[in-house]
């Protein structure tokens, strides 16, 4: 692999995968019902509705917002969230004075357990070289105008600290309840490249 | 278990120009758009264990891959790609199977290599997942000036070449977790504490950079005292 192929006479890579399952399966080095279950438990279970949840109760429950800010490891396993990557979380607000957005450049380094596996957008070599250079034109580029004398803070994932970003509440919501709230929320609010709208 | 070998440098893309506009989103996404997607994400996580190695040497076995490898097949083909890194580096498979393995899946009629005998690394860690308790005090406080090191890994690391040589200021101290550069390399955990560092952006690139601050967790070997 680490050798350049070139890409001529390279395997689809459908059929890589499906000769490296048959091979492991067929020595019993791999059950493909637990396959069935990771893949399941990723489209199914953990996704963003997690942390949607987790944003609309902050937004309710200025207790629980504390704790989310001074202790976000903690405070999401109250709500049952936690697992891999999701070791260590740090949640950061979003106000109109200071806008979050998250990447990681190294890899793709995502908070599981409260928004499941990345999107393709936050994959994209793009996203990954340039929201550490330029976040304003790249936010820009991906629909979100914020306004000039908003700052923005971008956090790269090295470590296994894992960031998340805590929206701002739209206004004109206040009499929403708490599942109403959370329907609001998108994945990409939470990870900074875009803003709740009621 | 095989030397150390260089990461090829494609990973390590923040800061970097030449990518293109921005992504765009799009909502209805699919968590695995294309069925082999999700076997590849299951397999890798699988060869992991298999291959008696660690997330950090899953991750350098993906910065190992060449741009084309890293790049051509996605975020799931670098993980499919990587994970054979592991497993041909624990010798659970041979070199050539999954090529003969494919070429006879598409109806041709190669010899397969036999199963090796596996060669896992001698090394475990001494607890789950990267957060370790540990005694040893803290090098620097939160308000404490701190530089970036320029460091030349000879193999895995996480400090992004972006920051190398850049000041800051610590923000937030973090929990000790292992060290990925020797972790990776099956050496030792090294446990130590992280913390966030916060970057001017004209610091990091040049006076007429767009205006804003970055925020990175990094390791207490990657940072240096600053005045």
């Amino acid at each position: 692999m680490n050798n350049a192929q070139s890409s001529s006479d390279r395997i689809p890579i459908n059929l890589r995968t499906e000769a490296l399952e048959q091979l492991l399966v067929e020595r019993g080095l791999v059950d493909p019902q637990v396959m069935d279950t990771f893949i399941k438990t990723y489209e199914k279970d953990v996704g963003p509705l997690n942390g949607a949840q987790v944003v609309a109760k902050a937004w309710t429950d200025p207790e629980f917002k504390q704790r989310l800010l001074d202790d976000g490891t903690g405070a999401v396993a109250e709500l049952g969230f936690k697992g891999p990557q999701g070791e260590h979380l740090v949640v950061v607000e979003n106000s109109s004075a200071v806008h979050n957005v998250v990447v990681c450049t190294l890899c793709s380094c995502y908070p599981w357990p409260l928004l499941g596996l990345p999107p393709a957008w936050y994959k994209d070599p793009a996203y990954r070289s340039r929201v550490v250079r330029e976040p304003r034109t790249v936010l820009n580029e991906m629909g979100l105008e914020l306004p000039k004398d908003t700052e923005i803070t971008v956090w790269d994932s090295s470590s296994e600290v894992r960031f998340f970003v805590l929206p701002q509440r739209p206004s004109d919501t206040e009499k929403f309840s708490e599942a109403e709230l959370a329907a609001l929320v998108t994945r990409d609010a939470m990870v900074g490249v875009a803003q709740v709208s009621a | 278990m095989t030397e150390i070998q260089p990461a090829s440098g494609v990973a390590d893309m923040g800061g970097d120009s030449g990518w293109g506009q921005a992504p765009i989103i799009d909502p209805d996404e699919a968590v695995f758009p294309e069925k082999w997607e999700g076997r590849a994400f299951a397999l890798a996580l699988l060869s992991m264990r298999l291959s008696g190695s660690n997330l950090d040497a899953f991750r350098h076995a993906m910065n190992r891959l060449d741009r084309e490898h890293y790049i051509d097949d996605g975020y799931y083909g670098r993980w499919l790609y990587g994970a054979e890194n592991l497993l041909l580096d624990s010798a659970i498979i041979a070199p050539g199977a999954v090529e003969a393995r494919a070429a006879n899946i598409a109806g041709g009629d190669v010899d397969e290599p036999p199963a090796p005998e596996s060669t896992k690394p001698d090394y475990a860690p001494t607890a789950a997942g990267s957060i370790r308790q540990i005694d040893a005090p803290r090098k620097f406080t939160v308000g404490q000036r701190v530089r970036a090191k320029t460091m030349n890994a000879p193999g895995h690391t996480r400090l992004q070449k972006y920051t190398q040589g850049h000041i800051g200021t610590v923000t937030i101290a973090e929990p000790a977790q292992v060290l990925p550069d020797t972790h990776a390399h099956f050496i030792a955990e090294n446990a130590q504490w992280v913390y966030t560092v916060s970057f001017d952006s004209r610091e990091l690139f040049q006076e007429n950079a767009e205006n804003f601050t970055l925020n990175t967790d990094l390791y207490e070997d990657y940072l240096e005292a600053a005045s």
